[in-house]
Formats: C-alpha cells, structure tokens, sequence
C-alpha cells in the first residue's frame, strides 16, 4: 500500500498521542480515587467532641467516642500520680519512646496536665477494651496490683498513665488521642492545640 | 502484511511470555480476530464513529455507576439526600454525578445515530438482520435500564415519571390492574418499588447489556461492517485472501476512532462543566424537589430519548371505553423495528444508490422523529396535538408502506468497488 | 452530505428550543449574579442569615462549607453567620419548628437548599421583588410571581410594599376582568430601588451558591479540561492522518 513510510513520524505522534492519553487517563482516575476519602459528612462526624469535665470528681471516669473509638478520660489522684512514679521498674516503655501520643503527651504522666489521662480505650494488643482496674490490690489482680488498666482478653496491663507492663501480650502503651484543653473545664477531643485535625 | 502481535518485537521476555498465555488462552488469536486481522471497509464516515463511541459511553456509565452506587441510599426516605451528599459532601461527587447523568443521555443520543445510520446504508439487510435484531434488543434494553435509572434520585418527576409509566401496564384489560400492582410491589410508587428498580439498575439490565453487546460484536465480525456503499468488500478479495477494498481495524479505525472519541469527549465535557441540566433537558428541574405523592409536578414529561413514543401514546385516542390502544401503539412503533429487514425490498442498500422515493422517505421519517420528541415535551396542546397524529401516522406508514415503496423506487446500479 | 447536515441542524433546534417555558403569567426578570463573586456571596450569605434562616433551612449546606467555599475565618464565621449557637460542621437549620410553621402559616416554609434548581434563579429574584400590598391577604401582601402565596414580605422593611398597577380587559363576552399590570417603585424602605435590587441579587447569588456548592469549581475546571481535550484531539487527527496516508 505504501510508498514511503515516515517510521520516525509515525513513532513520534503514537508516542505523543499515548503519553497525552495516559495523562487524561490519570486525571480521569483523580475523581474516582479521591471520592474514597472521607466525605464532609464523615469528617463533620470526625470533628472534635468537646467534653465538659467540670464535673468529673478525682479518681473517676468518663468514656466518650470519637471516629468510633472509646477515649476515657481519668481525673487522677495525688495518691494515683505517686503511684506511677513507683512502678517505673514493671514498664515496657515507661519514656513512651515506642508508643503513639502528640509530643505534649510524651512525659512521664503522658498528659498536658498531669491530673487529667486522656487515652484511647483501645488495647494495642488485639484491639480489645482494657477494663479499668483503678483499686491497689484488686481481689483478682492481685496484692501487688497498683491500680492501673487490664485487659480481660489477653491478660494486658496497663499503668494509670496507660504504659504498658513488661512481660504481657501488648507491644506499647495505649495510644493518646490530640486533645486540647478550652478553658479550664472543657477537653476538645481531636483538636491539636487551636487547630483540629 | 505481517500480523500485529500483543507482543512486539523487542523484548524477549515479553514474547515468550506472550507465548505462555497463548498457550493457555487464545490472546494474540482475539486480538487478530477482532482487532489486527479483522478487515473493515476503507469507506467508513462520519456515521461510522458512533459504535465505538456507544461503547465508551457504555464503560463510563458502568464506571460513574458503581461509583455512585458506593454513596446512593436505594431508599424511600434517604435516596434523594443521599444524592444531594453525592453533589456536596462526597468529594468529586458532583463530577461522578454529572458524568453520569449526562453519559444517559449521551447514550441515547449516539444509539441514534447509530441506528440511523443503519438506516442510511441498509446496513440490516442480508446477511446482517441477526445483528440488526441484537442492535434492536440493545436499544429496548437500554430504555428498560434508563427508566428504572430515572427513579432513582427520587425526586419529583422520577416519582410521577415512574408513576405515568408504570400505569400504562394497568390498561391492559382484565390483568392490569393486578400487573400494575406487581410490578410496583405496593399500592403506590413506594420504598419496595425504588429498591427493586434499584437492583434492575445497577445488577440485572448492565449484566443483560454487556452480554448483548458483546453478542452484538461477535455477530458484527462474523459478517463483516457494511460500507456507505453497501456492498460487499468480501467480494473482491486479493491474492492474500484479505479484501481489496478492506483494512485492519487496527490501526487504522483505532486511530482514527481516537480521534472521534477526542471529539465526542469535548462536546460531552462542555455540558458536563458548563450545562449539566442542558436547559432542563437532562436534568430537569422538577427534580430537584423531593418526590412528592401529594403533588404532581405543572408538567410532566419523560426525559427526552422517551418523548418520541411518548407522544404517540398521547396521540391516540381512548377507544371502547380503554386506553390500551395507545400503549399498544407505542410498542408497536419500537416492535415493528425488528422487522425492518424484511420490509426493505430494494435491490440496493445505502442511500447513494437509492431513488427517490426512499431518499425523501427516510429525512422525513428523521424529521418526524424529531418532531414527535417535540411534541412529546411539550404539554398536550394544540398545535402539538395534531402535530403528535401526524408524526404518528407517518412513522407507521413509513415502516408498513416500505415494501411497497422500496419496490417501486428506482435505483443506481451499485459499484463493484467500494468508493473512498 | 446535504441531508445529514440538515438532520444535525434540526436537532440542535430542537434542543435549543425545548427549554420549558416556566408556566403562566408575570414576566421574570434576569437576576444577573454570579457565583464566582465572592463578596457578593458573603453578603447574601449574610442576608439569607438574617433575613430567610428563621424560617427556612438549608439542610444540605454546612456553616463549615460556606466558610471554606465563602473565604471566611471561623471567627468570621461564628460573628458574621452563626447566630444558633450549633457546631460549625452543622447544616444551615432554621430555628422554627416545623409543626409551630404549619400552624402560623398553613404550610411549613420550604427548605430553600435546591430552590434555585427546581424554580430558577430569575424565579426567586423576581418573586422577592414582586411583593404588593392586597388587603384581602391575612398578610396584608400578595405575589405577582406566587399569587397568593402565604410568606409575609419579610423585606417589606427594606423595600417598602409596593402597589399594585391593575388594568381592566375586556373579554369577548364583554366581561371586564383584572389584570396585574406591574407593581409601582415602592417607597418607604430603607433601601433604594438599585440598592434593594443589589440586596436581592446578593440573596438569590448565596442560593444558587447553595444550590450547587461546587458550580464556580466546575465551571473554572471545565476550561482546563476543554484545553487538554483540545490537545488529545489535534493529536489524535494528526496521529489519524500519518496512519491514513497508507490507505489514500
């Protein structure tokens, strides 16, 4: 059919019209990919829960979710921040060098204000929810027990500052949430300082 | 000329591995059948780009669709705000959405075409009315697939729509009633009802259109394209057994088809960004209002591809104490379709070695067709009331009158080689 | 070809000719905004706030996404929009209680999310300003676009409340009837007509915007999208044509 052929010609403009191509064909992909992330709605669910801790008495409790997992909040004790100083020598990570918290976390109370634990209620083991066990002595834990998190699956525990013990199944100690304090009696959970996340 | 291989030259381990496969899987043998061996007229048009562009619009609306699916709620009371969350919470959504609304209709549009230009060119004559009929299927099941897909934003005009449609079965004498009830699963346009058209949608009539594609296709390429000249290419073959008159399909459609693809998509892409609802067209407003038992929407029509037969089931008239006539009517005008073949009696197939009568014949028949879709958007006033008749009866003149017509039309002695 | 071209002529007519007309009666008038305004935005966010949410809801816009779409601060954003004291990813809800509306009005308020859409934009902005005193109305005020519509012209402060101008026709019959001519200026509002024209067109700007958050994104896309097209096709013909030259 052909007299003469422009190889080079007919490389280039294939070249050029299938390189155009896969470029419309990844933009073309951009939508598809990105609609997988959160939606607005998903991150309006997401956004920081706000807690008022007023009322919250010294060595309770209180539980809230946020993204669908438990963050418990402790009001700890004098008698509860002694306690951590004591048991250092029972730790896997008692510097918190191996664990997931925000830096304001990363101390020997992991808070930003000693009196108040902000941790998940995720144990870094399975992912089961530890039990809180905050009595020293606890009839089944033992004589020894300082007070502290145990988890009923797989026999974890955990200090009131949610550092893990040497010798039991979980690898770290229980993650901290960003959080932030607004005002003195308000804990913004999911929020780094100012800014949420 | 060398056969084309998945494999190019170069590389040796890619040949050996296309070897593998081969092996194992006739690869490079489909390849070659349809695509580097499968030899199509030279001739081909501007007509000619529509097939290939059915398909594109076939894999987009498939892939707009499972991704609207991951966000669509197929329920009475969350479907129309999760449409909404669709256009506004759900990122690129609104993208998703358009697309897909607009490749609807963008299917219609190229199916028409598509089919006119069999029209055109004969191209439903022997040995081709098998594949004429899979074409016909297509297009019914297509307008199965858009109208279960209209229910699904639930907005007002897809309830009525759904409502205007589904009571049509209830004409039927004796049965219709209780067929209306069963295709509705409730006493009214309801929940059960949006879930079922749901599962139609996005499940059965895709799997159903895929297959009949693919059949369509595979009946394509055991008879070959027809040409804007109708006549055979297999005829005249040369000494490498390849038609004279014909060419790979690829490169050389597949470039070329490129290049209508280019052209579709930026015409696609300027309703896409900058008239989604194309004046109401596509998107119509009465939709953008939840779906409403209590109110009927000032106007309701179908959506455009629909107004043709719309109008013919408004241009007939109730009869004996029924309505059933109409609806009969407008099946009928989509049924006679698959005996095209056997209506066309003349000696010739396309429209270039036609005479006269058939070459007037068929514009008329586009401009009716277009007409009745006027009139079928429009509300039932005059002049589009008799306008409607009028469209109506010619469309089955047209179709009922062909063989005699084409019989006694004259005609151009045919070419023994294609034209370029 | 001759007769294709025709085809293709009579179908782009047919489109362009079967936009709805949008059913009886008063003439409306263009609104002439534009969502790529920003400033006009953020006053008719302000205007809809304050006049417009103590009724209706938008309850598919957030504060948040106006914030974000709108260029404001949070800050701004609680002191300028916010005055229900909810969450800034919340949607735009009305106070009013549906059930109290019903009994005030007959009807709850529609929320005004797709108004735009499902009305048209020259619809809303000439139904605001086509309020007129009708002392027959529990109200006080009818509608020359809505006759009879149940909302009070909530504007009216602004505005005034115009007059009706009504001419007599005669029919056939040589019945006289009524007819709404026009509405005459209104006066004594705090706003000149241009200015109360502005008030409107910002309002009607802010519900197209929330009709369709993402039109200004979709319409500045388009045009990079059409150049790379653009691009792909010059290539693909060029691509086409070398191939092509092997048959001609």
């Amino acid at each position: 059919m052909s007299e003469q052929v422009d190889r080079g010609r007919r490389q280039l403009l294939t070249a050029a019209t299938s390189l155009t191509g896969a470029v419309g064909v990844g933009f073309a992909a951009v939508p598809f990919l990105a609609s997988w992330q959160p939606s607005a709605r998903a991150r309006a669910l997401g956004a920081p829960v706000e807690i008022d801790i007023s009322k919250l008495e010294p060595g309770a409790m209180l539980k809230v979710e946020w993204r669908g997992k438990p963050v418990w909040v402790v009001r700890r004790t004098p008698a509860m921040l002694e306690a951590l100083e004591a048991g250092i020598e029972r730790l896997a990570d008692p510097g918190s060098e191996q664990s997931r918290q925000p830096d304001y976390a990363k101390n020997p109370a992991r808070a930003v204000n000693p009196e108040y634990l902000v941790v998940l209620g995720v144990c870094t083991h399975l992912g089961c929810a530890p039990t809180s066990r905050f009595e020293r002595g606890d009839a089944e834990l033992g004589a020894d027990w300082p007070g502290g998190f145990y988890c009923p699956c797989h026999g974890s525990k955990f200090d009131l500052a949610g550092r893990v013990w040497r010798g039991v199944p979980a690898p770290t100690n229980l993650e901290v949430p960003p959080y932030a304090f607004a005002g003195t009696d308000r804990i913004l959970i999911g929020a780094d300082g100012e800014r949420a996340v | 000329m060398a056969a084309n291989t998945v494999a190019p030259a170069g590389a040796g381990w890619l040949r050996s591995f296309g070897a593998w496969i081969d092996e194992r899987f006739p690869m490079t043998k489909l390849w070659n059948e349809h695509l580097a061996e499968y030899y199509a007229p030279k001739n081909f048009n501007t007509w000619y780009y529509y097939g290939s562009l059915a398909l594109l619009v076939l894999v987009l609306q498939i892939g707009t669709g499972i991704w609207l699916t991951m966000s669509y709620k197929p329920s009475a009371a969350e479907a129309f705000g999760s449409v909404e969350y669709i256009m506004r919470d759900v990122e690129w959504g609104w993208l998703l959405r358009y697309l897909h609304s607009t490749g609807g209709s963008a299917f219609f549009i190229v199916v028409y075409l598509h089919m006119f230009r069999a029209m055109l060119y004969g191209s439903y004559r022997k040995p081709r009315e098998l594949l004429w009929i899979i074409g016909v299927l297509i297009y019914l099941a297509l307008m199965a697939e858009a109208f279960f897909g209209y229910l699904l934003p639930w907005g007002n005009m897809s309830y009525w729509g759904a409502q205007v449609i589904v009571s049509l079965f209830g004409t039927f004498p004796l049965v219709g009633d209780a067929l209306v009830e069963w295709i509705r699963g409730d006493y009214f346009i309801s929940d059960i009802t949006l879930n079922r058209f749901f599962a139609l949608h996005v499940a059965a009539l895709p799997l159903v259109l895929v297959f009949l594609v693919v059949v369509h296709i595979l009946a394509l390429h055991e008879v070959g394209s027809n040409n804007p000249d109708g006549i055979e290419i297999k005829k005249n073959k040369g000494p490498d057994g390849h038609p004279l008159d014909g060419i790979p399909f690829h490169p050389y459609y597949t470039v070329k088809d490129l290049f209508g693809v280019g052209v579709f998509l930026l015409l696609f892409a300027a309703v896409v960004f900058f008239a989604p609802d194309l004046g109401g067209l596509f998107l119509e407003a009465a939709n953008f209002e939840p779906a409403n038992p209590l109110l009927t929407p000032p106007h309701i029509a179908p959506v455009w591809y629909f107004t043709p037969f719309y109008a013919m089931l408004r241009a007939v008239p109730a009869f004996a104490g029924t309505q059933v006539w109409g609806v009969l009517v407008m099946f009928a005008a989509i049924a006679l379709l698959f005996f095209l073949p056997w209506l066309d009696r003349a000696p010739v197939k396309s429209i270039r070695y036609r005479g006269p009568i058939y070459k007037v014949a068929l514009m008329l028949f586009a401009l009716a067709f277009i007409m009745l879709g006027y009139c079928g958007l429009m509300p039932a006033v005059q002049p589009f009331k008799t306008l409607s008749v009028v469209g109506t009866i010619y469309y089955f003149a047209f179709f009922l009158l062909m063989p005699w017509y084409t019989r006694i039309d004259s005609h151009k002695p045919e070419p023994g080689r294609v034209r370029s | 070809m001759k007769p294709v071209k025709i085809l293709l002529a009579g179908l782009v007519l047919a489109w362009c000719t079967a936009t709805f007309a949008a059913g009886a009666g008063y003439p409306l008038e263009p609104a002439g905004s534009d969502v790529r305004q920003t400033a006009s935005l953020q006053r008719g966010a302000r205007n809809f706030v304050n006049y417009c949410l103590g009724c209706h809801s938008l309850q598919y816009v957030r504060y948040s996404r106006v914030a974000q779409d709108l260029g404001l601060t949070e800050q701004e954003l609680r002191e300028n929009l916010m005055f229900t004291g909810t969450r800034v990813h919340e949607p735009m809800l009305s106070a009013m209680p549906a059930a109290a509306a019903l009994g005030w009005f007959g009807n709850a308020p529609p929320d005004l999310s797709l108004i735009v859409r499902s009305r048209g934009l020259d619809y809303v902005f000439t139904y605001l300003k086509s309020f007129y005193a009708d002392p027959t109305r529990p109200s006080g005020v009818n509608n020359a676009v809505l006759p009879n519509t149940v909302m009070p012209h909530v504007l009216a402060s602004l505005q005034g409340v115009p007059a009706a101008r009504w001419e007599a026709t005669t029919d056939a019959a040589g019945q006289q009837h009524q007819h709404l001519a026009g509405l005459e200026p209104a006066t004594g509002g705090t706003l000149t007509v241009e200015e109360f024209d502005g008030f409107v067109r910002d309002t009607v700007n802010f519900l197209d915007y929330a009709a369709e958050p993402a039109k200004a994104k979709r319409q500045a896309l388009g045009i990079w999208v059409t150049l790379f097209l653009v691009i792909f096709t010059v290539l693909a013909w060029l691509l086409k044509r070398e191939y092509w030259r092997d048959v001609h």
